[in-house]
């Protein structure tokens, strides 16, 4: 591995040497490095491409990293990753996708992620797509995830997309299952002329089942953002959706949250807020001795951490 | 010293100018302690922000310790060692407590800094440091938050506007008593707009501001009396009704 790759691999999982426990990296479209361990196993698929990753029931405490990059302009690929994930098992997932562009040629990464969570068990699921390189083509990737929550399960998902993706079309499925719990957190930050799109979907299938989606975005220069975040309520739950978006320049960004009942028990409530930096944080900030540009950087990460 | 010569501010309001500072003269010594006071819409934020540069004057010249002012930009005042608390703060999503002590601070802080720094507003370093400093917190706690950060600056001219504001009983004894330390200790220019009784009385001097225009300055005994004196005869319609009522 070169230092690009060793960047892309730092950036999108963390990882500065080969991690511990089970994982996956991809580099250009093939398997780079595997490793499975007594309770993780990860297995290539048939006939696509993707991998298997069986984690074993009662797992504790192990994580998986599953990076992809994609250092070699022009390459697209599509790949399935199924993920199922044993009763009453604690994991963290890391999986990632960094882009190097440097050629005229598009890069583009459409991965479809589908989880299988068994009863009672907890994943923290992490997700960073970055993009990097002086080439001309684009950097595009269309993420697909669909997860089934059994009864009492429960996912934390953090996904991540700062800068660098000019082009993004990412759509989420989840269905919760009877006492299960999901928590989304999704943040963006698109400049220049990039385009992103997001499409969540939630089913509220369980009795007592919980959701939360809470988007951050930033949107600056002429990039363009779409969010459609639904909640769908079919049995006794509660949900909860918050879009929060910070516009500059000639930005545009477009929040259209949806709530749906099916049934008299269903709590739902969604909030939506599309609004510059407030001019009174900048000053406070500067009044602390920062300058404009760093006060606006000092509310724009903390907004997106 | 501060050097504040034929200050105004106006604003154009439905065609015609309104005055809103109309010419304040103003010298405050090296190390003062000094409250300023007087009716509310009398121009105190306004010449708080003139001096921090959060407002642009119409015409006249801030001097600060040989700076001319007028000119600067806030970052650069900043730098140069003015500091102000506003009368309302700002919220911020995602900014926690400390990051924002942080950047009053110029630098990282150690542990027993923050708490000293929250202790002296009354507030537990343990509870608030990582709370961010959004609409989950009161009107009081954000007040106290933001004194810390005027504090956290290590600055030679300190403005406060109406630090009591919002603040409950308990903390605002806390309060009184950091400013009396701010006082004694004598290393920086204090100027605190407030209309309490125990902060003026701490004053070395205390500045009457009401239409725009300086109309009083002494000592809290010269003062107070004066203020107390005259506590609801600000507005022409209820000094009528205060000779109707209750005056004997
Ligand atoms: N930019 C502005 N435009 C119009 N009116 C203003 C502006 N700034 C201040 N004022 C008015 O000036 C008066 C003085 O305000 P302020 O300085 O906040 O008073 P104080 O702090 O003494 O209560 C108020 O009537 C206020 O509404
Ligand atoms: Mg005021």
């Amino acid at each position: 591995m070169n230092q690009i790759d060793k960047n892309l691999l730092e950036t999108v999982a963390s990882l500065h040497e080969i991690p511990e426990g089970a994982y996956n990296i991809r580099k250009d479209g093939k398997s780079e490095a595997r490793n499975s361990t007594a309770a993780i196993q990860i297995t290539p698929k048939e006939g696509v491409d993707g991998i298997e990753i069986h984690i074993a029931p009662e797992t504790r405490e192990q994580s998986v990293h599953i990076p992809v990059i994609l250092a070699k302009s022009g390459i697209q690929e599509t790949v399935e990753n199924d993920f199922y994930v044993g009763e009453n098992s604690d994991v963290l997932i890391v999986a990632g996708c960094g882009i190097h562009n440097s050629g005229s040629d598009d890069s583009a990464h459409s991965g479809v992620h589908t989880f299988y969570i068994g009863k009672g068990a907890h994943v923290k699921y992490v997700e960073k797509h970055y993009g990097e390189g002086e080439g001309t083509g684009s950097r595009i990737m269309n993420p697909k995830t669909v997860v089934y929550l059994e009864e009492g399960a429960s996912m934390e998902m953090d996904m991540t997309q700062i800068r660098g993706i000019d082009s993004t079309n990412r759509e989420t499925t989840i269905h919760v299952g009877a006492g299960a719990e999901v928590v989304l957190t999704e943040r963006l930050l698109t400049h220049g002329m990039q385009k992103a799109e997001s499409r969540v979907d939630i089913f509220l299938d369980g009795a007592d089942s919980t959701a939360r989606i809470l988007s951050r975005s930033v949107g600056q220069d002429q990039s363009e953002q779409i969010f459609f975040p639904c909640m769908t309520g079919n049995e006794k739950c509660f949900g909860h959706v918050q879009c929060d978006s910070i516009i500059m320049g000639d930005a545009r960004i477009s929040s259209i949250p949806a709530i749906r009942a099916n049934c008299v028990d269903a709590q739902l409530i969604h909030e939506a807020a599309i609004g510059k930096i407030a001019g009174d944080q900048l000053l406070k900030l500067m009044t602390l001795g920062l300058t404009e540009e760093e006060a606006e950087e000092h509310i724009l990460n903390g907004f997106l951490k | 010293m501060l050097k504040i010569e034929n200050l105004q501010y106006s604003v154009a309001q439905e065609g015609k100018t309104t005055g809103i500072l109309r010419g304040i003269d103003l010298n405050v010594e090296q190390n003062h302690f000094m409250v300023i006071t007087g009716p509310n819409g009398g121009g105190k934020t306004t010449l708080a922000k003139c001096i921090m540069g959060l407002a642009e004057p119409t015409g006249g010249s801030i001097v600060w310790n040989g700076h001319g002012l007028t000119h600067l930009s806030i970052t650069e005042r900043a730098r140069l060692g003015v500091r102000y608390g506003f009368q309302q703060p700002p919220r911020f999503k995602g900014i926690t407590v400390r990051d924002l002590l942080t950047v009053a601070a110029g630098k990282d802080l150690s542990h027993s800094e923050e708490c000293a720094l929250l202790t002296q507003v009354g507030l537990c370093a343990k509870d608030y440091l990582n709370r961010e400093v959004d609409t989950s917190l009161s009107g009081g706690e954000l007040k106290r938050i933001e004194i810390a950060t005027v504090l956290a600056g290590k600055a030679s001219l300190m403005i406060f506007d109406e630090p009591e504001a919002g603040i409950d009983l308990w903390s605002f004894t806390r309060l009184t008593e950091t400013f009396g330390k701010l006082r004694d200790r004598r290393n920086a220019t204090i100027l605190i707009i407030s209309h309490q009784e125990r902060i003026l009385s701490m004053a070395d001097t205390i500045l009457m501001v009401s239409d725009g225009k300086i109309t009083g300055r002494g000592t809290p005994e010269e003062i107070l009396p004066q203020i107390t004196g005259e506590t609801v005869c600000f507005c022409k319609a209820l000094d009528g009704n205060a000779e109707g009522g209750a005056k004997v």
